[in-house]
This record gives C-alpha cells, sequence and structure tokens, in this order.
C-alpha cells in the first residue's frame, strides 16, 4: 500500500507553538472583563457541583486512595498488563497495534482505512485522536471525519479546538451555537436547548448509518478480561462503535486498569469529578468484534514511556481525564483550554504537555499558575499536581527551554549570595525600600516593576526602620510580666 | 484578661455574623470535613509527591516492587488530623521574619513579638535569618534556593520552636524543604516551623489573646496556608474570641487570590484578573477591614483595592496586627 507523505501524518508544529501565546497575547487583556466568562461561570459552578456531591459521600477519599494505588500498580507492571491485554482481546477477534508516535498511529488508521476502502468516519469523543491531530490527517487523505459528540461536533463546525477535556463547546452559549446552526447548518435560528439538541441529532443520525469507520477513544482498558470500557452520556460512543463495520479504538498506554473488579471505583470517581454525575448515562464494556466486523486498538505511547522513566511526575499518567483540575483551575477558568496551546489543557496539561511534547516546546506552561493548589485538592486519583509544578518549573530552567536565561539565572545566584550574608541582605533591602518608596514618583516603570504596577499600588512603606533595627533597640521592652502567667490548667 | 490553654478539638462555625462560640457548636460542617482531607501537613501537603509505601528509589526499578493492596487502603481512608506538639511554657520560640515583612511591614512582626510577649513566650530573633529560598524554589531555581535553605537550617537550628507570621513561608519550610535536599536535618528543622496562628491555637492552645476589635472583618486564608499547611480553623478561633468583632464570610473564599509570589509579575495580567473577583467578593462581603495570616496575599490584594473606586477604604491587616491593635 501507498502511504501518504509523512508532513501530513506529523501533528502540525504550529499547534504547539501556540504555549508561547499564553504569556503575550492572551493574559495582556486580562484586566479587562475576559472574553470567557460565561466559561469561569460554568466551570465554576461545576467544580461547586462536584465538590457537594463529594462532600455527601463519607468513602470518597478512600475511592480516591484506592484509585491511586491501582494506577500505581498498573504502571509498574505496564508491560505485563499491556501484554495480558492483549492477548485477551486478541482472542476474541480484535487487533491490537502499538504505535511509538502518532504518526506511526496515522499510518496504522490509514492503513486500516484503505484495507478496507472506507470513505466516511464517525468519531467519538477521544483525546489521544486530538493528540494524533487526526482529523487532518483523514482530511488529508480524503476521509470525512465527523465528530459524533456533541460538544466537538460543535466545535468541529466552528473550525475551534476544544476548550476543556470533558465539555468541548463550553465556551459557546446557546445562542452562538444557534448561530452556528444557522450558518453551517443552513437551519432556522433557535436557542432553545431541546431544539438545538434535535438538530444536532438529526444531522449526526445519517452520518452513523452512512459511515463506514467508527472510531472511539477509551476511557478504561481492562487487562484482566481484556476488554475495553467507554462511558459517555449522549449515546453517540454506541453507535459510532456498533453502526459502521469497522470499528478502531484509539488509547494511550497508561488507560489500563489491572482488573474488571477495580473498575467500580474509576466510574464512581470519573463521573462524579468530571460531569457532577454518580454515573454516566452509558458505560459500554467492549469485549471484542462480531463475527463479520473489525475491531482495532491502537495502543499509542507518544512520550508517555518517557515520562513514565521520571519518579518526580510519573503520577502525572494516572490521569483519566475528567477534567475536575480544570473546572477548579482559577488559571484555566480565565483564559480557557485554547491558552495551553495542546491538547491537554489546565493544570494536568500544565504537566503532560511540557513532558510529552517537550520542555522546548511547552516550557513555559508550568510557569502558568499560582501554585494554589486546588488541581491537587479535587484530583481524584490524587495526582500531585502543584508540586509537579514546581518540579517542571525547575526542570525548565535547567533544560533548554524557552525560559531558560542566563540574566535571570545570575540575578538569582546573586540573590542567593545576597541572601547567604546577613550583612548583604540588608544592603540590598536597604536600597529595595528605598526603591518601593520612590518608585511612585517615576514616570514609568521597568520590568517587573511595571508588571505589578500596572494594576496595582506597591506596598506602603512605613516610615520607621526595619523590623530588625527595631528589635535591636527596642527587644528589651517585650518583657514577661509574671502577673500575666495563665493559671495552670492540666492538659488532656 | 485571660488566655486559654486548653487545646481546640471542634471546628468553629462560619456563619456570618459574631462567630457562634465553640461550646453551641454541633458538629463539623461538612465543607471544613472535606477539607481536613488529605496527609497532614509537613508529611505530604496536598499529596505527597511520592507517597510514604513507594520510595523514589523504589520507583527506579518499579515493575515487581509495587504491589497492590486495597485492603492495606480500606474503606475509611480519610485522612487524620495532625497531630501538633505541645508548647510548653517557658520554652524559648525564635522569630522568622520574611524578607518582605521586615522591610515592608515591620508592624507586623513587632505585632507578632508582642502578641507572643503578652502570652509569656520567651520570644528571640535570631539576626542572621534572611529568607526561606521560596522565591527561587517557584521560579524553578532549585540550587540557589538551597544555598539559601542551607543558611536558613544553620540560623534556626539551636531553636526547638520557630514561628512565623506568614503561612506561606511556613509552607516553604515544612512541606517543600523536602524538594529541596534529602537530608534528614533539614527536612526536621523544617518540622519545627509554624505559623502564628496555627502555633497559638494548635501548639499553645490559646483562644482567647485578649484582643477587641469592633469593626466588621473578613477573613483570607492564602492557598499554602490553607491547602499546604491545612491551616484553615486557627485564624477562625483567634477571631472568635475578639471582643467586638463581626466575622463576615467571604464569598468564594477557597478561591486564589492571584499573587502567587512571582507569579504576579511574570503573569501580571493573569494575576491582576484573579485579584479582581477576590476584590470583587471582598467589597460584596460588606467587610471594613481584610484580616489574613499571609500578608503576601493582601500585598496583592491591597494594590488592587487602594486603585478600586469602592475598595479605596477597606483596610488591608495581618491577623497579628487585628490581635494587638488598641481601637
Amino acid at each position: 500500500m501507498e502511504a501518504a507523505p509523512p508532513e501530513t501524518l506529523r501533528p502540525g508544529p504550529s499547534a504547539l507553538m501556540q504555549g508561547a501565546r499564553f504569556v503575550k497575547e492572551l493574559t495582556r487583556g486580562l484586566a479587562e472583563p475576559g472574553q470567557f466568562g460565561s466559561l469561569a461561570q460554568s466551570a465554576e459552578r461545576s467544580s461547586k457541583h462536584n465538590q457537594q456531591l463529594i462532600a455527601a459521600i463519607p468513602y470518597f477519599q478512600s475511592w480516591r486512595e484506592q484509585a491511586h494505588q491501582i494506577k500505581r500498580y498498573t504502571l509498574a507492571n505496564l508491560d505485563k498488563l499491556l501484554e495480558e491485554f492483549e492477548r485477551k482481546i486478541t482472542a476474541r477477534g480484535a487487533t491490537v497495534l502499538y504505535a511509538q508516535n502518532a504518526q506511526e498511529a496515522n499510518e496504522y488508521l490509514i492503513r486500516i482505512i484503505q484495507d478496507h476502502h472506507v470513505r466516511t468516519v464517525v468519531k467519538a469523543k477521544s483525546m489521544v485522536s486530538e493528540e494524533m491531530e487526526l482529523n487532518h490527517v483523514l482530511e488529508s487523505v480524503g476521509v470525512r471525519a465527523v465528530e459524533t459528540d456533541l460538544g466537538e461536533f460543535l466545535v468541529q463546525l466552528a473550525g475551534q479546538r476544544p476548550i476543556h477535556l470533558v465539555t468541548p463547546a463550553l465556551h459557546l452559549s446557546a445562542a452562538d451555537v444557534g448561530r452556528l446552526f444557522q450558518e453551517k447548518l443552513g437551519e432556522p435560528f433557535t436557542q432553545e436547548h431541546a431544539a438545538l439538541t434535535q438538530i444536532a441529532r438529526k444531522h449526526l443520525r445519517r452520518y452513523f448509518l452512512e459511515a463506514d469507520l467508527g472510531i472511539s477513544g477509551v476511557n478504561f482498558a481492562i487487562a484482566d478480561v481484556g476488554a475495553v470500557c467507554l462511558v459517555e452520556n449522549e449515546g453517540n460512543q454506541g453507535l459510532s462503535t456498533s453502526c459502521p463495520r469497522v470499528h478502531v479504538a484509539l488509547m494511550g498506554i497508561e488507560k489500563l486498569i489491572p482488573s474488571i473488579r477495580h473498575l467500580p471505583v474509576f466510574l464512581n470517581l470519573l463521573g462524579r469529578s468530571g460531569t457532577g454525575q454518580k454515573l454516566t448515562t452509558y458505560t459500554h464494556l467492549i469485549y471484542g468484534s462480531t463475527p463479520g466486523r473489525k475491531l482495532y486498538v491502537i495502543v499509542l505511547d507518544n512520550g508517555r514511556t518517557q515520562l513514565l522513566r521520571d519518579p518526580k511526575t510519573w503520577t502525572a499518567l494516572f490521569c483519566i481525564r475528567c477534567g475536575a483540575c480544570l473546572n477548579a483551575c482559577p488559571v484555566y477558568r480565565r483564559v480557557g483550554g485554547w491558552a495551553y496551546g495542546w491538547v491537554y489543557p489546565g493544570p494536568i496539561g500544565a504537566i503532560l504537555t511540557p513532558q510529552l511534547v517537550g520542555l522546548q516546546e511547552a516550557g513555559k506552561l508550568p510557569f502558568a499558575s499560582s501554585l494554589c493548589g486546588a488541581c491537587g485538592e479535587v484530583c481524584p486519583v490524587k495526582i500531585d499536581i502543584p508540586h509537579q509544578l514546581v518540579h517542571l518549573r525547575h526542570r525548565a530552567v535547567e533544560e533548554p527551554s524557552p525560559v531558560r536565561s542566563w540574566p535571570e539565572r545570575i540575578v538569582w545566584r546573586m540573590w542567593a549570595w545576597a541572601m547567604c550574608h546577613p550583612w548583604m541582605y540588608r544592603l540590598v533591602m536597604r536600597v529595595v525600600r528605598l526603591g518601593t518608596r520612590l518608585a511612585r514618583f517615576l514616570p514609568w516603570h521597568p520590568g517587573p516593576l511595571g508588571a505589578w504596577t500596572r494594576g496595582r499600588e506597591l506596598p506602603e512603606v512605613p516610615p520607621g526602620p526595619d523590623f530588625r533595627s527595631w528589635w535591636k533597640k527596642h527587644a528589651h521592652e517585650l518583657k514577661i510580666f509574671p502577673s500575666n502567667l495563665p493559671p495552670e490548667t492540666p492538659r488532656s | 484578661m485571660n488566655s486559654r490553654f486548653e487545646p481546640i478539638r471542634s471546628t468553629p462555625t462560619v456563619d456570618s455574623g459574631r462567630l457562634t462560640p465553640r461550646q453551641n457548636h454541633e458538629g463539623p460542617l461538612p465543607d471544613q470535613v472535606e477539607q481536613k482531607s488529605s496527609v497532614g501537613p509537613g508529611v505530604g501537603g496536598v499529596t505527597g509527591m511520592v507517597s510514604e509505601k513507594t520510595s523514589e528509589s523504589a520507583l527506579g526499578t518499579q515493575a515487581d516492587k509495587v504491589g497492590l493492596d486495597l485492603e492495606a487502603v480500606g474503606w475509611s481512608a480519610t485522612e487524620q488530623k495532625r497531630e501538633y506538639p505541645v508548647y510548653e511554657p517557658g520554652e524559648p520560640v525564635a522569630l522568622f521574619v520574611p524578607c518582605y515583612i521586615d522591610q515592608f511591614y515591620p508592624q507586623i512582626a513587632r505585632a507578632t513579638a508582642e502578641l507572643l510577649t503578652w502570652l509569656q513566650v520567651p520570644v528571640e530573633f535570631p539576626s542572621r535569618q534572611t529568607c526561606c529560598g521560596q522565591p527561587a524554589f517557584n521560579s524553578g531555581y532549585w540550587k540557589e534556593a538551597c544555598r539559601v535553605v542551607h543558611h536558613f537550617c544553620e540560623t534556626f537550628a539551636p531553636y526547638r520552636w520557630i514561628v512565623c507570621p506568614s503561612g506561606s513561608c511556613t509552607a516553604m519550610c515544612r512541606v517543600f524543604f523536602r524538594h529541596l535536599d534529602a537530608d534528614a536535618r533539614i527536612i526536621e528543622i523544617g518540622q519545627r516551623v509554624f505559623e502564628l496562628t496555627e502555633f497559638l491555637v494548635e501548639c499553645m492552645g490559646v483562644g482567647d489573646v485578649g484582643a477587641r476589635f469592633p469593626h466588621k472583618v473578613t477573613l483570607h486564608i492564602g492557598c499554602h496556608t490553607r491547602r499546604e499547611l491545612r491551616v484553615v480553623e486557627p485564624p477562625l478561633e483567634l477571631l472568635r474570641y475578639v471582643e467586638g468583632l463581626e466575622y463576615v464570610e467571604l464569598p468564594n473564599m477557597e478561591e486564589c487570590c492571584g499573587f502567587g509570589g512571582t507569579f504576579s509579575v511574570k503573569m501580571p495580567g493573569l494575576s491582576m484578573a484573579m485579584g479582581q473577583t477576590k476584590v470583587e467578593n471582598i467589597i460584596r462581603s460588606g467587610a471594613e477591614v481584610v484580616v489574613s495570616p499571609d500578608i503576601s496575599c493582601l500585598m496583592h490584594l491591597s494594590g488592587i483595592l487602594r486603585r478600586h473606586p469602592q475598595g479605596r477604604n477597606i483596610r488591608c491587616m495581618h491577623i497579628a496586627e487585628l490581635l494587638v491593635a488598641e481601637e
């Protein structure tokens, strides 16, 4: 068979380079009313809703810990479990293909398309397919791929990228959707939710019946029974995986869980953390292919093995893509998913992206956080996101990346030296104090000072001396008066 | 004026208005139980980077060493509250005054020293102290931060108790030192650092410090204090006993104010946007005074408040200042 030109198969670097936009465009106008007002509200609302749901369950913390331990075990024994999964599911007629990187996965997929003479593809939601830039690749070989997840369908119609892991069209209001349907599908404008859903349904139903190939992601691949688990609310995954003759399931290597006994814990966590549901509407377990049909499972590495080697951050692979950290993140709520430049937005993206595509491309992402720790608090598999962010910042300044700069390093070296010598500290701080007092009289503030005063006043330095000088003079005035001694009370 | 030397057990209720006394309190609120969820401070912060079960060396050859024992996790894995050491009266306490408090807010350090002295605590100020190393640590310059941490540990090694009027710097010492240097001595010295309010309430068992502050006050707790140290109740506990104080809860109090250390100047737009939301919430709460155990957050917030037409008259205060205020 003839392979398509490699350029079209490789995810475009243009998509990755957007990482730099984070600091440039998207944060500049943020003091003004944000363009993502609705995003912030819905993310906040769903975060609160999830927290309420979770607070009602006394077991939730133990579920988190169990899920954490299961994932820890899985990733430590990934080689064995992957083999077991492959053996079990192949025995029931599926084909398992391993891809090193996105390009290889795309080549496999194109071969499948050519072997089965596929013309139309329906796609259920899959983040791995975004990693592969699948829609572009399919377009380049003349195959039409239709997103069938309602959110993804809207985003595809609008020619955008998903803004959120779980709810890709979070930024579109009902009116936006109405206009989009009017413009792209020629439907009369409406902003009623039910009517909009009917329009989407009418158009999508046709594609399900026409399609020759269905592509889906994988939520959990279960090793001991050799099954693929998919969860959804809309029913599109059920149709995408069962209507067409051929089903291709795309998964990252970390999607495994050892046993079907472990599935309930994850289903409980995923629904509640992701969309605030006790359970998703549909849970599909696909054990293999039925006679006359084909099932392919493409297992993608794409940098994950490399990430697995880092003992400080390998737990980032525990992620079950629930999006809880996005909803909780004050930064994400304000900039939205596109600012993160690649497939995975939010705090989890800020630790996954630099490790999957390299610090060279995405070294700035770990700095896009105030380290408030809200993400780590809500993560259902207890990924220690805030600490990993700091660790990646460390790596970003040590390894080749856009944030590594010699001037900055020299400044920090000098700072460290000054902080190790108290006399130098006093001298430097005296200059800083004086500078802060005088800064208000300057017409223009350079560098970080300007960044501070753009929307904030500098702290008012009180006229007296600093604390240590005061202490030298006045410490003796602080006396303990025996008459104040509290009555002796026994401690329990 | 009398101090209460008894350990705190229950959670204070946080309804608006005057804080209800502990005695009338039925049980902890659900959202506060939730906040108490993770491993105690110092042990793991939000969640341990590498859990106790699996040491880093084991991860090198992860394969056979990681077992799966869900029975061990059980069904009641709600983590324990941190056990605080008990401060015995008369033990000397070293005051760690973070650099920005030393320079920009000396009155806070003064208030802290006065407050502790008032409570019969002999306060000492090791004059060689400088910084905890957090700015460099958060910026990724760990080697440089490590040097400063070593200096910190040398300075404070002789002291059993180290008290700091800043939650964020305390979190650096207690939670983050272990990322910089695995030396047991360094980590142990880090464990001796306590945030002022948690030292007063948890280690000393003080609730009432005899303060009077007849104003409408709201409380902001910095994220490091809240999530890394898990210090949420102590500041509330102290405010509850302040005479004349009317407490109003800050809407969305868990959300970050956007300061984030160097984040505030590296991504000023974002930092400002987050600060704006916080400031709007402060104004919405109707408070006259915002109080916090973290003055770094307030440095950022007061900067925004002073430019805000409705926020201009809202005062920002460290909790130590409030507790010694004579108003």
